[in-house]
């Protein structure tokens, strides 16, 4: 009897390593392709780890390429859209989990529509409406259209946060004295920081990895994201793997920084949800 | 919030004008910043785009604009390429989520049960997720390349390929690029979602049930798989729509080449409003791709409450 469980056992974890091998391998191949000089990176084509690693691919990224501008570009455009979104979510999702209104089934249904139809729609009409604003080839543009995108969800996200905290908190303020706005900005959105933080996190990532509205809207080095800026570095300078990988695992540091924050909230958050739905 | 009602023992005071119209207005206040961005950056452009399908709009020629009716879509019935993207969006679709639940339920199973290392396992199944699409194209379009990566070369040495050749220039086998860094991007997605699900089945089901002498495959298929249900249809419908309208890592890997065989429905739209400029006609093929969803959803809901009904 005892065979069995130990068996069952090893074949868990050999089945939760081949996991993890697929899921790091791309990402480990990135990185040794990126430390590899070169002329090692023909001749020891598929070895695991090359003989010699380096980092000149890196130091070349960093210092005689536009990729620093692009990542400063992806910095802001992100860092605003996520900080945006959270002001702006916060706000309605409050307003969802505590208020009953005319209009709130519109409102929820509205939000929802936007999250079912394809954003490739709207490529060329924002193209169009943007242009003559100025706001193409520009970063606000960008934000602008991003924080459209993400409020919807932020929205949802940050109400299930709101849904999670007693009514009575602020109602005592409110007897208290402060009106609901007081209650809401110095009691409820501190006990939601984790809710902040996590949508934050989302809402940055989502920023950071979106291509084809950046595609259509900026078009040169000087305002370009980083996933144009790899693009168009890939398609040019297509022979140089080796700098492109550099910058490739450049570009992933900022993602994996917020995954590895929030990652431990996410099963959390979500058990949370399904427990009250 | 109608605070003041609460008051015990005292007559409930009515409170003045100018505070019952503040109370009133106050959800709209806090929706509103959100409300008219949502309007005005996706409503209002997707009017237009409606209005596109029926114009002569192309970025470049300033003499465009005019009405022309139906003659997008008269373009569009005898589209070849249209049609293929069509077949592709399916086979696209179709394949991934199928793959991405079957491996993401998997997953979610093994993650079910506490071990030593959890967290640290669950970390890093879920990296994926966090990876930008635009570099898990990238990422994947390297390793499948057989001068930077080992893939052409594993599929060599086990004998599925005569020699080391970049599937994504092979017509024949180029969907699957795409489709494998999906599967690769997405089984995060599926295995967070079912993990929480799994997680709020209440324990001592399994315990009455164990004692009752079921076995592991009747606990899974009579407490796991009813509390799971929901879940598991709710994720794949959307995931099916959002799936289908994913064309990101198509748009890295293949730019729908070879020869169109990675077209995809929104990978399509892109290429004419991005590379041709043609806005009319993207958006007119926008708008078809737009009422097929709306058809599938319409038909899923229509389904459930036949399946509701039949009960």
């Amino acid at each position: 009897m005892r065979a069995k469980p130990l068996l069952v056992t090893i074949a868990h974890r050999l089945a939760i390593l081949a996991y993890i091998a697929f899921a790091l391998f791309p990402l480990f191949w990135l990185l040794k392709v990126a430390v590899t000089p070169n002329d090692l990176l023909y001749s020891e084509g598929i070895r695991l780890w090359p003989s010699r690693a380096s980092l000149e691919h890196f130091d070349f990224v960093l210092r005689h390429s536009a990729f620093p501008v692009f990542f400063r570009n992806s910095l802001i455009v992100s860092g605003s859209t996520a900080v945006v979104v959270t002001v702006l979510a916060s706000l309605s999702g409050y307003a969802l989990s505590r208020f009953r209104f005319r209009g709130k089934y519109w409102l929820v249904t509205l939000m929802l529509l936007t999250q079912m139809f394809p954003l490739v729609m709207l490529v060329a009409p924002i193209f169009k409406i943007l242009s003559p604003m100025g706001l193409t080839n520009s970063l606000t543009g960008l934000v602008i259209v991003y924080s459209a995108f993400n409020v919807p969800f932020a929205t949802f996200l940050m109400q299930s946060f709101f849904d999670g905290i007693p009514r009575d908190l602020e109602e005592a303020a409110m007897i208290d004295g402060a009106t609901q706005f007081v209650a809401f900005r110095q009691i409820i959105l501190p006990l939601t920081l984790p809710g902040i933080a996590a949508t934050l996190g989302f809402v940055f990532t989502a920023a950071w990895s979106e291509l084809l509205f950046a595609l259509m809207l900026i078009s040169g080095n000087e305002q370009a994201t980083f996933p144009v800026g790899l693009l168009s570095f890939v398609s040019k300078f297509s022979v140089d793997f080796g700098q492109m990988m550099a910058a490739g695992v450049l570009a992933l540091i900022p993602a994996c920084l917020f995954f590895l924050l929030i990652q431990r909230y996410l099963v959390q958050g979500l058990t949370a949800g399904a427990v009250k739905g | 919030m109608e605070y003041t009602l609460r008051r015990k023992g005292l007559p409930a005071i009515r409170p003045p004008l100018m505070k019952r119209i503040a109370d009133a207005s106050a959800p709209y206040l806090y929706t509103a910043p959100a409300l008219i961005l949502i309007v005005t950056v996706m409503l209002v452009p997707l009017v237009l785009g409606v209005s596109y399908a029926f114009r002569d709009v192309q970025l470049l020629n300033p003499f465009s604009g005019a009405f022309i009716g139906l003659g997008h879509f008269r373009a569009l019935a005898e589209d070849e390429a249209f049609f293929r993207s069509l077949r592709n969006t399916l086979w696209w679709t179709g394949a991934s989520v199928l793959l991405q639940f079957t491996f993401g339920l998997i997953l979610a199973l093994l993650l079910d049960k506490p071990f030593r290392g959890r967290a640290l396992a669950q970390a890093l199944v879920f990296l994926p997720w966090a990876v930008p699409s635009f570099l898990a194209g990238l990422n994947w379009a390297w390793l499948f390349n057989p001068v930077v990566g080992p893939v052409p070369h594993w599929l060599y040495a086990i004998g599925i390929m005569s020699q080391p050749a970049n599937i994504l220039s092979d017509p024949q086998l180029a969907m699957w690029g795409p489709i494998v860094a999906n599967i690769w991007w997405g089984i995060p997605f599926f295995a967070i979602t079912l993990l929480a699900a799994l997680q709020a089945i209440p324990r001592d089901l399994y315990e009455a049930a164990s004692i009752d002498g079921a076995g592991p495959v009747q606990r899974f298929l009579s407490i796991t798989l009813p509390f799971l249900a929901p879940t598991i249809a709710i994720t794949i419908l959307l995931r099916t729509v959002w799936i289908s309208n994913f064309a990101d890592l198509i748009v890295v890997m293949t730019g729908g080449g070879p020869a169109d065989r990675t077209q995809i429905v929104a990978s399509y739209i892109f290429t004419q409003a991005f590379k041709r400029l043609d806005f009319g006609y993207a958006s007119a093929v926008a708008l078809v791709l737009l009422a097929l969803l709306l058809a599938y959803s319409l038909l899923i809901v229509i389904l459930r409450q036949w399946l509701i009904s039949k009960d």
